[in-house]
């Protein structure tokens, strides 16, 4: 996913795996993030979408959009979406969907004054 | 998987001929030895003589969620159903050597496998089950001395002596750093642990497979066959330099080698590649470690069926692909093997999807008389064409990597980890760019409506049950810091972590305090960024 947003000329900052919601905000606070993007796999998708939204809050980013992808049932595609996730993309959903999609965010992000 | 109609390779990219014929094979004497005969080495044609007509394949389905009670009756289940053995999937906690009281391990306990804490815990898992007559199987890696000495102390509980247990411990640290990524500790104490427990068992418990060294992470991560064969060669190379370093034989412990591969839809390059493992194997085991006992040149592996190849889309139709998975892995010679289940792209799969698995293998086993005949595409000029290609370039790549000084060399620079990303970015691109047809992905679209398939939900009550237990636990127990002083000496003194280790689970010392001991004595690994 990184070297597909890389060659649509996004700037991919991979902080790896497990990193937690509290260390990914504190990254996006100090990189200045257009979008932030999370993969989960394990089915933990919904309470980890929770502490992510609930530190974004606390790290004052509301402006900036969260994504999330990976091994999500489509039963919990609409319980991440009301729970504040911006855009959710379960496994099958082809890659350049996904670029386009979170490019999009992105644009609309940069827009806002 | 092809490039176009026209110009056809394989996955791992080797040019496919329109026809082969007797002149792709060479000199018939010489293609007599690279085959050989099935049970000697070079064991290409099987690493038993009889193969299936003394002795099917175990059937040998991954199973794990929830607490120990919630695991042990889908094990019940699985066996009432014709299972002939047990595969054990721990949750990330477990993997990752936290207790499931650890705020880290809020979100994820008992999701991807089962909860275990304690000895307690792996006892109640395997409450009604003998395990002096049941082979189980343990996808366990940085934790896996410590649930080694959890199941050890189980199975004392039950009366059944050490020497008796059957199964395999999967303890394969460094493909946990190239593709699996559950990894704790730095790769080399990493790698003593694992000599640790290989040395205990070639003693202690002789009919145990101490490791299982596995390409199949790999290749689900993206890489193919020709990476898969070298990065596992690779690494069983440095297993064993590392066993042979403490002065143990190499005749001694590689029998119980044990070895696990991805099995594709690509069935002609997967049995081709099944044949070459077992023939590089014999051949290093023979030429590097000078190997003179045959069954230490014998190489014996485990098949997964790959789920990446899986798809969310039209989901029923993934039982097709598990089917010719699970038929590949039988002609390449498999000794267990285990099938996904058809709604594995989108959760934990249900008892339905598990059971319908399991008949798969059974059908295959008993409806297709492709049991009855040992390695029954030998000769086919395509197939014995395909494994001496693929065996040229495996051994090409084990030399690239013996140039970077060996596996664990080569690992800490990052070299196979970004091998596998861009091989990976390769074949989502040509699924992308409509070069590889993936049907109902993109072609044969099918506007479906997917949330009319019945999904596993956990039962989200089972963290607190979990957690009650584990209070429970704590409260009834006593002191154990003796136990853990005694298992910190032996982590930093160099002697065998094992027997400490086993003292302090009988004690009740619980996975995520044993794992505190190693980290404090080894350090924790963080991945470099390859980016």
């Amino acid at each position: 996913m990184s070297f597909a947003l890389r060659d649509a000329g996004c700037e991919v900052i991979y902080l790896g795996l497990r990193s937690t919601p509290t260390e990914m905000m504190t990254v996006a606070v100090e990189e200045d993030v257009d979008v932030i993007g999370a993969s989960i796999l394990s089915g933990a998708h919904l309470p980890i979408a929770g502490d992510l939204i609930a530190e974004r809050s606390r790290h004052c980013l509301e402006h900036v959009p969260v994504v999330v992808g990976g091994i999500v049932p489509p039963r919990d595609v609409a319980r991440l979406l009301e729970m504040g996730v911006d855009e959710v993309f379960p496994a099958g959903t082809a890659i350049a969907d996904v670029v386009n999609r979170i490019t999009a965010l992105a644009d609309s992000r940069q827009e806002r004054p | 998987m092809s490039e176009t109609a026209q110009n056809p390779t394989t996955g791992s990219g080797i040019p496919v001929a329109r026809l082969y014929t007797a002149a792709d094979l060479g000199d018939p004497a010489a293609l007599d030895e690279r085959i050989g005969a099935p049970g000697q080495p070079p064991f290409t044609r099987g690493p038993y003589a009889e193969m299936y007509r003394q002795r099917l394949w175990t059937m040998r389905q991954y199973a794990g969620y929830g607490s120990a009670e919630d695991t042990n009756q889908r094990f019940h289940y699985l066996l009432e159903q014709g299972q002939t053995a047990l595969s054990v999937a721990f949750d990330l906690p477990t993997q990752l050597g936290l207790d499931s009281s650890a705020p880290a391990a809020k979100a994820e306990v008992g999701r991807v496998g089962v909860a275990i804490d304690t000895a307690d815990d792996m006892a109640d898992l395997f409450a009604g089950l003998p395990l002096d007559d049941l082979s189980v199987n343990f996808t366990i890696n940085a934790t896996a001395p410590i649930i080694l000495a959890f199941y050890l102390v189980a199975a004392e509980r039950q009366g059944a002596d050490r020497s008796q247990l059957a199964g395999t411990l999967q303890n394969d640290i460094l493909k946990e750093f190239v593709a699996r990524k559950t990894f704790i500790f730095p790769p080399e104490p990493s790698m003593r642990l694992v000599g640790d427990v290989v040395e205990f068992c070639t003693s202690e418990a002789p009919r145990f497979n101490p490791i299982s060294i596995t390409g199949y992470h790999a290749r689900e991560a993206g890489c193919d066959t020709v990476q898969e064969l070298a990065f596992t060669m690779s690494d069983a190379i440095a297993y064993a330099e590392l066993l042979v370093g403490r002065g143990l034989s190499f005749d001694a412990f590689a029998p119980r080698f044990s070895f696990h591969f991805a099995t594709t839809l690509e069935m002609f390059e997967e049995v081709a590649k099944l044949r070459v493992a077992r023939r590089l194997w014999a051949q290093i085991a023979r030429d590097r470690f000078g190997a003179t006992n045959p069954e230490a040149m014998r190489l014996r592996f485990f098949s997964g069926c790959s789920g990446a190849t899986l798809t969310a889309q039209q989901p029923l139709n993934n039982v097709v692909r598990s089917t010719i998975q699970c038929l590949g892995a039988v002609l390449g010679g498999a000794q267990s093997i285990h099938v996904m289940g058809y709604d594995e792209a989108m959760a934990i799969p249900t008892d339905e999807a598990v059971t319908l698995a399991l008949r798969t293998q059974q059908i295959i086993a008993h409806e297709t008389g492709v049991a009855d005949t040992v390695d029954p595409l030998a000769g086919s000029y395509f197939v014995e064409a395909l494994t001496d290609e693929l065996e040229a370039r495996a051994t090409e790549l084990i030399g690239v990597i013996d140039g970077l000084g060996g596996a664990v060399a080569a690992i800490e620079a990052g070299v196979p980890q970004r091998w596998i990303a861009e091989s990976a970015y390769r074949s989502e691109m040509a699924v992308a760019n409509l070069t590889a047809v993936k049907v109902g992905v993109n072609a044969h679209v099918e506007e479906e409506d997917a949330t009319e398939l019945r999904l596993f939900e956990l039962d989200e009550m089972g963290r607190d049950r979990q957690l009650a237990r584990l209070d429970r636990h704590l409260e009834g127990r006593a002191d154990v810091s003796d136990a853990l002083a005694a298992l910190s000496g032996a982590a930093t003194s160099g002697q065998n972590v094992m027997e400490p280790l086993i003292e302090a689970a009988r004690r009740g010392a619980t996975l995520g305090e044993l794992s505190d001991v190693f980290r404090k004595a080894f350090g924790t690994h963080r991945e470099p960024s390859l980016w």
